[in-house]
């Protein structure tokens, strides 16, 4: 038995009454729309009349129909007295009779506040026309009936309304006031708009006036248009007909204040001695600056009469020296390089630190794994880019980057992402030779090695003894075992050891493309120390290329890079090495930076330079760098024996020169400016040759018979292209008189001999035709005339023979430079008696 | 770059099995080509065959580097080893102790690890044992000695030093000067 369920009553479970949800509010859907339910609360008497009124539209609607046919006739003569909108309105009216009070609902719903004012105006009228069109007779009761009506829903359009009826007589009347005061109203706003920007309130009066005027004529063509469209609504047309006004404003004011501009703002470029004495604030010289370079925009608009533009670019330049603390020479190096606007730019950008990044040591750890230990220690970093799959760039960082745990043990190394670009144009593959000429710190030499995953040999060479403990810090560190460090004048490498599958020579440099790092260039660097870089820069490049075997399988590649942005020590060097080697450029596998200078001022280098890559700090945002890839297609040499050691002695002499009497030399530069600077100590990059006293007592003695024959140290000029081609293609006769008259001029001869040589390699990189020199006399490599590759290749395995063991070359060099050292004998008889013997 | 004498491999080998013990074995044959060890001004260098050959072509003065730098012999004829053969060290190491988080800072220093700093060791390591410190998370730091046995340790107060600190990866910017 036990208790009676109780079913009816059980309590429900979950929440009670009190806390139930209350659903969303529910508004009623037309709320925002009163009219539409208007027929709701319409009273009888009100239904009545509306019924009435549908009745009086349909008579309405039929006489209109009848005076259709009259109206254009009407309109005109409106156009030529009133204002065309009301017009615009009468017509509109036609069709929009029947609807009449919807529309003008609509119209009164669906502005916002700012438009409210002339689209009252506008149903107003609407309503005015219909007014003139419609039966006397009915006039009293619509208008009742219409005030009554709109008593109930509408409170803006009651208020027109009794401005409607105010006297019938006046209507017309009315209209044309209240349309030219409407008129007035919008003009008005637009012109202060205008005067608000233009901070002109004289101008602006004239203008208003200009504008009423315009807006008469303006308007009657647009009458025409109107006709055209009829079917648009009249708020698509009064707004088509409010931009057109406001177009004409905007033009006007433009025109006023270009007007303006043009008669104030002409710059007067101060004379050369006018401010001599004045004082100039940082922002004078800014101001300046923009000025003349607006003027150097456009410099026939705004120049000054008698101003020559050499005048203003000199001005503009002592005021960019000033401003950003540069020497001249630099800063019209600079200004030869970019163009006005992007020299603005670099300058800006040059003033910034580029972001801290590091390179991932793929060795030893991957990028997501570091970036994720480093994310732990607080380091906010991101990857650097598409290009690299092991940068990282460094956003800020709550600990010393240089000092993580992570960093010590060899995870990654501080690295400017511009010093990864070589690298990546040297591509260096698994099991190869690989030098890396001046390799000091070894940010470059380790991304070498870890792509080459610590196999093959990697040879990291500086020549500073103080700098190479951070190359095998860095190697140890970053967990380098394939590396070979030496301390060599990179000059020599190739009598140490050729025969490597890939060079990467980054050179020392002035440093120009590294300003945000060190600010001492802008004003330190000279013509003599550009000068000094560049010498030594060839002398390296062509090391470098001797060096490396041109019948590697998979190499035989040369990368060269510099931290520059100066053309003489980037394309030029370039330039002289394809004239000098067998080597040709080509592309980087890189895919941004822009392309290398194939003509800079006067100078004209080979076409194929722009596969060379330079990359800017203001559109890569990094260092200041120049990369370029050359291929060695050949190990023979196409310039003479004699025409080498002719180069080298001269590339010698210049550097040794350089350094020992720069001002000297600074006088013997052909071409380029003297600087006003003096002689500045070069950075510690600047390998330099190790002479002895006796040497070097000897370079001077050479130098100060030199100066008396006038010597030229930039030994190689620019070529103009076309011009010797067509010289060498004449006859081959011509040039040995000019060799021989060059001669007597003076020591340095050759120069002009290799000149052409190399141009003729440039025209024929493939067939080397070198051998039909006729002055080229001492010669037992270019015997054969023949143009074919395929001749050559047995020669060329002669040539290389001796150098592609390291060994027995060390030696025979050894004795050499020792012979040399003693009794300063020239190099060419030992490896011209060295090969003639191979031959036999 | 020269052999090392008889007396100095005995030495360095000796050396070397207090780290890695009979794991020197395989430091000498390597499946990858024969490697040695050569002496440059009194450093020990650790150097695929190879390599050694093509560095033949540099003169005394100018060579630096070749290959991996292990240790530098002293006036007296012992050999201290760089942090340098950590590289060498750590793979092949028997015996490991591990830093605390909260260490491994202080370690980078040249600290000496005490009890508190010790966040795991290798079981039955002897009183004197050379050891491989690494972080928690398996980071090698460095070498040591361990100044406790393994079951020392555990009864040891924590101020006490357990592992003698030898040398550590801050060296390499501490010492940069000193070690190359």
């Amino acid at each position: 038995m036990g208790r009676k369920a109780e079913y009816s009553e059980k309590q429900k479970k979950g929440p009670g009454r009190k806390a139930r949800k209350q659903g969303p509010p529910k508004f009623p859907k037309k709320s925002f729309a009163p009219l539409d339910d208007e027929d709701k609360r319409l009273s009888h008497r009100q239904k009545q009349r509306v019924a009435k009124r549908e009745q009086k539209k349909v008579v309405q609607k039929s006489k209109l129909k009848e005076k259709r046919t009259h109206q254009p006739r009407r309109q005109k003569e409106y156009n030529s007295e009133s204002e065309p909108e009301e017009k615009q309105q009468a017509e509109s009216s036609d069709e929009e009779v029947p609807k009449l009070v919807p529309v003008k609902k609509k119209n009164s719903n669906g502005f916002t506040d700012d438009n409210k004012d002339w689209l009252k105006l506008k149903s107003k009228k609407q309503q005015n026309t219909i007014k003139k069109h419609s039966d006397e007779e009915d006039l009293d009761e619509e208008q009742e009936s219409e005030n009554e009506f709109e008593a109930d829903s509408d409170g803006e359009l009651e208020e027109k309304d009794n401005e409607g009826t105010d006297g019938e007589e006046e209507e017309s009347i009315d209209d044309d006031d209240d349309d030219d005061a409407q008129v007035g109203k919008l003009d008005d706003l637009f012109d202060d708009d205008e005067g608000n920007s233009e901070q002109d309130v004289d101008s602006e009066n004239d203008e208003e006036c200009a504008t009423d005027d315009d807006d008469d004529d303006d308007e009657d063509d647009d009458d025409d248009d109107d006709d055209d469209d009829d079917d648009k609504l009249p708020i698509e047309r009064a707004n088509k007909k409010l931009k057109k006004r406001q177009d004409k404003d905007a033009k006007l004011a433009h025109e006023e204040m270009q007007m303006s501009v043009d008669q104030a703002e002409v710059f007067h470029l101060p004379e050369p001695g006018e401010d001599a004495d004045k004082e100039l604030s940082l922002q004078d010289v800014q101001q300046r600056i923009k000025d003349i370079t607006q003027v150097l925009a456009d410099f026939g608009k705004f120049r000054e009469e008698g101003r020559s533009r050499s005048e203003y670019v000199d001005q503009l330049r002592q005021d960019l020296c000033l401003y950003y603390s540069y020497n001249e020479f630099l800063m019209s190096k600079l200004m030869d390089i970019f163009k006005l606007s992007d020299l603005m730019d670099y300058l800006e950008a040059s003033e910034v630190a580029r972001p801290l990044t590091i390179r991932t040591n793929s060795l030893k750890t991957r990028r997501r794994d570091l970036a994720g230990a480093l994310i732990n220690r607080g380091v906010n970093l991101d990857p650097l880019g598409k290009w690299t799959n092991v940068g990282l760039v460094i956003f800020n960082s709550t600990v010393p980057l240089g000092a993580t745990p992570e960093y010590l043990a060899g995870h990654y190394m501080v690295q400017g992402a511009s010093s990864m670009l070589p690298v990546i144009a040297l591509a260096p593959q698994e099991n190869e030779r690989v030098l890396d000429m001046c390799s000091a710190p070894g940010g470059k030499g380790s991304h070498i090695a870890a792509v080459m995953k610590n196999t093959g040999v990697l040879f990291a060479n500086d020549a500073n003894r103080d700098r190479i403990k951070a190359v095998v810090a860095n190697f140890h560190r970053l967990g380098i075992v394939n590396a070979v460090v030496s301390c060599e004048d990179a000059t020599k490498f190739r009598s140490i050891m050729t025969g490597f599958d890939r060079v990467l020579l980054d050179a020392p440099c002035t440093g120009t493309g590294v300003v945000s790092k060190d600010p001492s260039v802008k004003t330190t660097k000279s013509e003599i120390d550009v000068q000094r870089c560049y010498n030594l820069q060839r002398k390296l490049l062509l090391t470098a290329i001797d060096c490396v075997d041109a019948k590697s399988a998979t190499g035989g590649y040369i990368v060269y890079s510099t931290c520059s942005v100066l053309p003489e020590e980037n394309e030029w060097v370039i330039d002289y090495a394809l004239k000098k080697r067998n080597v040709k450029l080509v592309p980087l596998g890189i895919d941004f930076g822009e392309p290398g200078f194939t003509k800079f001022r006067q100078h004209r280098y080979h076409p194929s330079l722009h596969l060379s890559k330079r990359f800017y700090p203001h559109t890569n945002n990094m260092d200041g760098f120049y990369v370029a890839k050359l291929k060695k297609f050949s190990n023979t040499i196409p310039i003479t024996k004699e025409e080498q050691e002719a180069d080298e002695k001269q590339l010698d002499d210049a550097i040794a020169s350089d350094q020992a009497e720069p001002n000297t030399a600074a006088d013997n530069e052909e071409e380029t400016i003297a600087p006003e600077a003096p002689r500045k100590t070069l950075g510690k990059r600047a390998g330099k040759p190790s002479l002895t006293d006796v040497e070097q007592d000897l370079k001077k003695k050479k130098l100060e018979k030199a100066k008396t024959k006038y010597v030229a140290k930039v030994f190689e000029k620019p070529i103009k292209m076309t011009n010797k081609i067509s010289k060498e293609s004449t006859s081959p006769v011509a040039d040995t008189p000019k060799v021989k008259k060059e001669q007597t001029i003076s020591q340095e001869s050759p120069s002009s001999n290799k000149k052409e040589k190399s141009v003729k390699k440039e025209q024929q990189p493939d067939a080397q035709k070198n051998g039909q020199k006729p002055s080229s006399k001492a010669q037992p490599q270019h015997k054969t005339k023949l143009t074919n590759k395929l001749s050559q290749a047995p020669r060329m395995d002669v040539d290389e023979l001796p150098l592609l063991e390291g060994k027995p070359i060390k030696r025979q060099n050894k004795l050499k430079q020792k012979s040399k050292q003693l009794g300063q004998l020239t190099k060419s008889k030992k490896p011209v008696d060295r090969k003639q013997k191979f031959k036999k | 770059m020269k052999r090392l004498t008889d007396e100095r491999t005995k030495i360095l080998f000796e050396k070397l099995a207090k780290y890695i013990g009979p794991n020197v074995q395989q430091l000498i044959d390597r499946p990858d080509g024969t490697y040695c060890f050569r002496e440059h001004r009194d450093r020990v260098y650790y150097v695929s065959e190879r390599i050694l050959k093509l560095s033949e072509c540099f003169g005394y003065k100018q060579i630096v580097c070749v290959g991996t730098c292990f240790g530098k012999f002293s006036k007296t004829n012992k050999l201290k080893f760089h942090i340098t053969a950590l590289y060498y060290l750590a793979p092949y190491a028997q015996y490991k102790v591990w830093v605390k988080p909260s260490f491994e800072q202080q370690f980078l220093y040249g600290n000496h690890i005490p009890k508190s700093g010790l966040g795991r060791i290798t079981e039955n390591a002897g009183q004197y044992q050379g050891v491989v410190v690494y972080s928690m998370k398996d980071l090698a730091l460095g070498f040591g000695i361990l100044a406790r046995s393994t079951t020392e340790c555990k009864t040891a107060d924590p101020l006490t030093t357990v592992c003698f600190h030898q040398s550590d990866i801050g060296e390499y910017i501490r010492a940069e000067d000193s070690l190359f």
